[in-house]
């Protein structure tokens, strides 16, 4: 590839920087923990969808059902 | 709630979804407003290289950009916790709501990573790759991306609070947005960004001017120092001075659609004409007053007819107080606020039409028998959350969070204006001004006698520079009580007069959300120690050190 090609310049660009990175590399290992934290560990283990559970495909049933049934009493 | 929390952990899963969402918008708050403040800081910093071709320039706003990277980075993806406990703990919320929110989140989504990750990356990799005109564009637009991911954030948090541009569909039993401009450009949500935004500002001039003084204080980066203090300085007193103006503007628009809020914040039992502005009264910060019986908060000092005008922009504006909301009102263009209780029956009318109408529609029901039952919803539809208020005194937010939570952010706005005006005067040596200023907190003794005739910025006794790295707690501060005014103020709305929380919460066991409570906790404590740690390592190791 040439190396005045547009796709060429963005390639560099990132390949260079990642490769000169310093302070840069923590962070980005703090970024990936931190999102193998969030997506993988507590998504997966922690906040399950509550409606996909619960509703058996009818979501807008189940939470007619709930809103219905949670009326404040007489 | 209190005593509930700290010392039974089987309380309700309603209070621990609250306090988990309200840390972890709380932790989420303190990355965002100081990317937001810094890219202000860093893209004047470039500009004034761009200008003046001078390298010291370059270095600053290297220096800055890694301050920003840092922090930047701390906070990606820490918002996105907040969908996942939509999704798990406010499942009938976010079923509620979904179409309206889906959009600004989406487009927030897009922006954030196209924009923001594009440009954040020719700023930090670019310098040598691209002219310096395109590499300014990219700072600025880098700042510019998260500003727009900002709003579009705000945007569905102000439809919470104002929902406009939605109907509700009970077939699907979701509010569907009829109108996108509505909703996106939501005169709430607009006062929200500007106030929100601006006040973001404040906080990354505080920061810039807190390294500075460090700095100085240290002796060393003095240039860099005094040159970024001036920048800080200017971006503090004008973002100071705009958070006052927006603030003005957003306590109007709380007074038009979330009166009661406005009557918490200012503790007003009892509202009417010519209201004055408490600056301070006796609200005892652990209880709920009695405001059905008092007449007003006691020891109440205030600026007379401030509330009004603030409220209205006449100085003999109508405020309504708590009691006048719980009782029913009539507004100053003669339409009539009904009674809180009035409104709890016309939401049960509209609950009771809504459970009619889909069991017609499953029982195969006619047309006529149908729009009977929609007829009747559309009709209370207003009101529909009111049904589920058990009793009027519900709907009272707890008065002491709102109350001294705004005295801390506009005590702390005021003061901010009063520093950085002083600091100016100080950075340019105004002749007369600063002598006079200098002189005079000699004479108190809050300067030296030794300090008060020199001049400039440098050279003052320690105590001030300590006083400019104070402020960066400060300004947090001031920040999060403007967010617990916004949302400790909605109490029990999760949307204004549709949903209040313990409807819109999932049927949960508490025990299961207390535990990703103290996960939470553990995590983003974990996460602000190590950004502090970083970037107090940036900062010791000043301008030259690599990227």
């Amino acid at each position: 590839m040439r190396k005045d090609n547009f796709l060429y310049k963005v390639y560099d660009l990132y390949a260079d920087g990642f490769r000169s990175m310093r302070l840069g590399k923590t962070l980005w290992a703090i970024i990936l923990i931190k999102i193998f934290i969030i997506f993988v560990i507590l998504k997966l283990f922690f906040f399950p969808n509550f409606l996909k559970e619960n509703a058996e495909g009818d979501e807008a049933g189940y939470v007619a059902t709930e809103l219905t049934d949670r009326i404040a009493p007489n | 709630m209190l005593q509930n929390l700290f010392l039974n952990i089987d309380a309700g899963t309603i209070d621990w979804s609250r306090a988990q969402f309200a840390l972890t918008a709380i932790y989420h708050w303190l990355f965002v407003p100081l990317t937001l403040g810094l890219a202000v800081i860093m893209g004047i910093v470039e500009t004034k290289y761009y200008r003046t071709k001078d390298e010291f320039w370059k270095t600053a706003a290297k220096f800055w950009q890694k301050l920003f990277g840092v922090n930047f980075a701390m906070g990606v993806a820490t918002g996105i916790i907040l969908e996942f406990e939509f999704g798990t703990n406010w499942s009938n919320y976010s079923w509620f709501v979904g179409d309206i929110f889906g959009a600004p989140l989406a487009v927030e989504g897009i922006v954030a990573f196209f924009m923001e990750s594009t440009f954040v990356a020719v700023m930090f990799f670019g310098w040598k790759k691209v002219s310096p005109g395109f590499h300014l564009a990219s700072t600025w637009l880098t700042g510019l991306g998260a500003t727009i991911s900002a709003w579009w954030i705000l945007v569905a948090n102000a439809w919470m609070q104002y929902p406009v541009g939605c109907e509700f569909n009970p077939d699907t039993m979701r509010n569907e947005m009829v109108s996108f401009a509505e909703v996106a450009l939501s005169p709430f949500a607009v006062d929200k960004f500007f106030h929100t935004v601006i006040s973001s500002w404040i906080i990354g001039a505080i920061f810039c001017v807190a390294v500075c003084c460090w700095y100085i204080m240290k002796k060393r980066e003095t240039k860099l120092a005094t040159e970024s203090m001036k920048i800080g300085a200017w971006v503090g007193l004008i973002a100071a001075l705009l958070a006052g103006a927006t603030g003005h503007k957003s306590a109007q628009s709380v007074a038009e659609v979330q009166p009661m809020k406005l009557a918490a914040m200012e503790a007003l039992y009892n509202g009417g004409t010519d209201q004055g502005l408490s600056i301070v009264a006796w609200v005892n910060p652990l209880c709920q007053p009695d405001y059905e019986s008092e007449e007003s908060a006691p020891l109440k000092l205030e600026m007379p007819y401030a509330l009004s005008f603030m409220a209205t922009e006449d100085f003999h504006g109508y405020v309504p107080g708590i009691n006048d909301i719980l009782r029913g009102y009539v507004k100053p263009d003669g339409t009539v606020e009904p009674s809180v209780d009035e409104k709890i029956a016309r939401g049960k009318q509209a609950i009771l039409a809504l459970k009619a109408y889909r069991e017609a529609k499953a029982g195969g029901a006619d047309e006529a028998a149908l729009n009977t039952h929609l007829s009747m919803l559309k009709d209370n539809m207003k009101y529909f959350g009111y049904g589920y208020i058990k009793n009027k005194h519900d709907i009272v937010p707890f008065i002491p969070v709102n109350f001294w939570a705004f005295r801390i952010m506009v005590g702390l706005g005021c003061l901010f204006i009063v520093y950085f005006a002083l600091l100016l005067l100080m950075i340019y040596k105004v002749p007369y001004i600063s002598v006079i200023v200098r002189r005079l907190l000699a004479t108190v003794g809050i300067l030296p006698e030794t300090a008060a005739d020199t001049e400039g910025i440098t050279g003052l006794p320690a105590w001030h520079y300590w006083a400019a790295i104070v402020m960066v707690p400060l300004a947090y501060i001031a920040s999060e009580s403007g967010w617990l005014v916004a949302e400790f103020g909605r109490q029990p709305w999760t949307i204004q007069d549709m949903l209040p929380t313990w409807a819109a919460v999932s049927d949960l066991n508490s025990s299961s959300v207390a535990l990703t409570f103290f996960l939470f906790l553990i995590l983003f404590t974990t996460m602000l120690a190590v950004e502090i740690n970083i970037l107090l390592k940036q900062i010791k190791k000043g301008p030259g050190s690599e990227n």
